[in-house]
């Protein structure tokens, strides 16, 4: 259970070296990708338009955030991670096309994921789910929002961030995945916790 | 007397209140969990959540980014004036509250999918209303996060099942919502009245402070029982294992129909925002959960 500091971009090796249970913290360039954002990524790389950005070592992070603007500037007021499952419907093709190395949310994600990040090298890091003002607080700068047509919380804002985190390596590149360890072991004493309650 | 300004200012300092600081008893949870926590990544993830409470308290900044559905309590005195412009005080409340504060807009019209923008819509904010004897005015607001809201289940099951059903019912949609409802949580568990009531008593569960006993020893016993089985599933803190799954569980009843009984459960995140004040009739206001000064 090592800490790391990660700087982007993240190369694959550096993405390999994580174990389950590590924390990281991200310094860097990182963006924010919901339902719509992953679907409209997706589609240019099919069509092979280009991205705004090159997502390559990037950190990927679920999240719509409060933003005001204050003049020309845009400001993130809270920023905490969504629930990451929605998104497991595109990571796969995600991560295989762009090779982001770090996927950021809350939840835990699947199979289809669990097997992209083990055949690409990516890691999933839990993000505290409702620490807004802390995630708002990592995030230094908003260097661009793209996208901003499909409205402030899908669209795709690209950030400057300095020690965000702490993120839980909860999916790791080795196929491991602690939300599933956990809920296995839930269900395994579902049995035990009837009978303590004799229902 | 509660003049449609002052209701107004109330409602908005109560919105304003309520997403940025917790209650008293609501934090002293959050911070036994901490010392009493086990697991090491259930313990990064109750560090975090006192770190961001503490400074979303002092940057008076949202504690979390969804600043959930807007639903009020009011208590009504049937001496109060003016009954009938309260609900239109509280929608005003709930435009400013959106932008001073500000607040994520979360009003969504089902249809056209159309976010109104300002959190008012049809029974946006919701509004209950109960009626009590005397001349003040009580007002509660509770903005309800989505993530936890849509693990709420309502249970029609069988009188034969009767409070085994009840305990079974509860400890399955805690194993269901797993890490999706942003645990620790606080659980509202109703069970009798019909499908409408059930629910209703159990969101409204939710209210009661959880740093005291329920003055029903019958229901303080199983409210106890449920606690001790929610976090024996070791789904624990942001469902990445642990002690604690749930802070408290509020248990409420009405009397049920001989063929039916309902059980609810209500389920609230750790950001479990809820915030009170009593305007008596000279025009005091008095903050009965957070201090103002």
């Amino acid at each position: 259970m090592a800490v790391y500091k990660l700087k982007t971009p993240i190369s694959e090796e550096d993405a390999r070296k994580l174990k389950v249970k590590d924390t990281i913290y991200i310094t860097g360039i990182i963006f924010t990708a919901r339902d719509e954002a992953h679907h409209r990524a997706l589609e240019f790389h099919e069509k092979r338009k280009e991205l705004p950005i090159n997502l390559q070592g990037l950190a990927v992070f679920h999240c719509g955030p409060i933003v005001k603007k204050k003049g020309d500037e845009w400001i993130i007021v809270a920023a905490g991670p969504t629930t990451s499952t929605r998104m497991d419907l595109f990571e796969d093709e995600f991560i295989k096309n762009f090779r982001v190395r770090v996927v950021i949310g809350k939840g835990g994600m699947g199979k289809r994921t669990t097997d992209a990040m083990k055949k690409y090298g990516a890691i999933y890091g839990a993000l505290t789910g409702g620490a807004a003002v802390l995630a708002a607080k990592a995030i230094k700068n908003v260097r661009s929002v793209e996208w901003y047509d499909l409205g402030m919380p899908e669209a795709m804002w690209v950030l400057e961030v300095e020690d965000f985190g702490p993120l839980t390596v909860a999916i790791d590149a080795h196929g491991n995945n602690l939300f599933e360890d956990v809920q296995k072991r839930v269900e395994e004493t579902k049995q035990k916790i009837y009978e303590k309650l004799g229902a | 007397m509660a003049d449609e300004k002052t209701v107004e200012d109330v409602a908005v300092k109560l919105l304003q209140l309520a997403v940025t600081e917790l209650p008293k008893d609501v934090r002293e949870a959050l911070q036994r969990a901490y010392r009493e926590e086990e697991s090491e990544a259930g313990k990064t993830q109750l560090k975090a959540i006192l770190d961001n409470m503490e400074l979303a308290e002092k940057t008076r900044t949202p504690m979390c980014q969804d600043t959930g559905v807007i639903i009020f309590y009011v208590k009504a005195g049937a001496e109060v004036e003016d009954l009938d412009k309260i609900e239109d005080s509280l929608r005003k409340a709930t435009r400013r509250a959106t932008k001073e504060v500000p607040l994520r807009p979360n009003a969504v019209d089902p249809f056209t999918q159309r976010n109104s923008g300002d959190n008012t819509g049809r029974f946006f904010p919701f509004i209950n209303w109960e009626i009590t004897s005397g001349d003040s005015l009580e007002l509660t607001v509770l903005p309800k996060g989505g993530g936890s809201e849509n693990v709420c289940a309502l249970g029609m099951l069988r009188p034969g099942e009767g409070v085994r059903g009840l305990k079974r019912f509860v400890v399955d949609t805690v194993i269901k919502a797993g890490a999706k409802p942003c645990p620790p949580n606080i659980l509202g568990v109703a069970v009798g009245g019909g499908a409408d009531i059930v629910i209703k008593l159990a969101k409204k569960a939710l209210l009661r402070p959880i740093d005291r006993p329920n003055p029903d020893p019958e229901l303080a016993k199983l409210e106890s029982e449920l606690y001790e089985a929610a976090n024996m599933t070791g789904i624990g803190p942001m469902g990445l294992g642990g002690r604690f799954t749930v802070l408290r569980v509020n248990v409420d009843y009405a009397h049920r129909h001989p063929a039916s009984y309902p059980v609810a459960v209500a389920v609230q995140c750790w950001a479990a925002r809820r915030a009170s004040a009593r305007i008596h009739s000279d025009g005091k206001v008095e903050y009965l959960t957070h201090k103002v000064v």
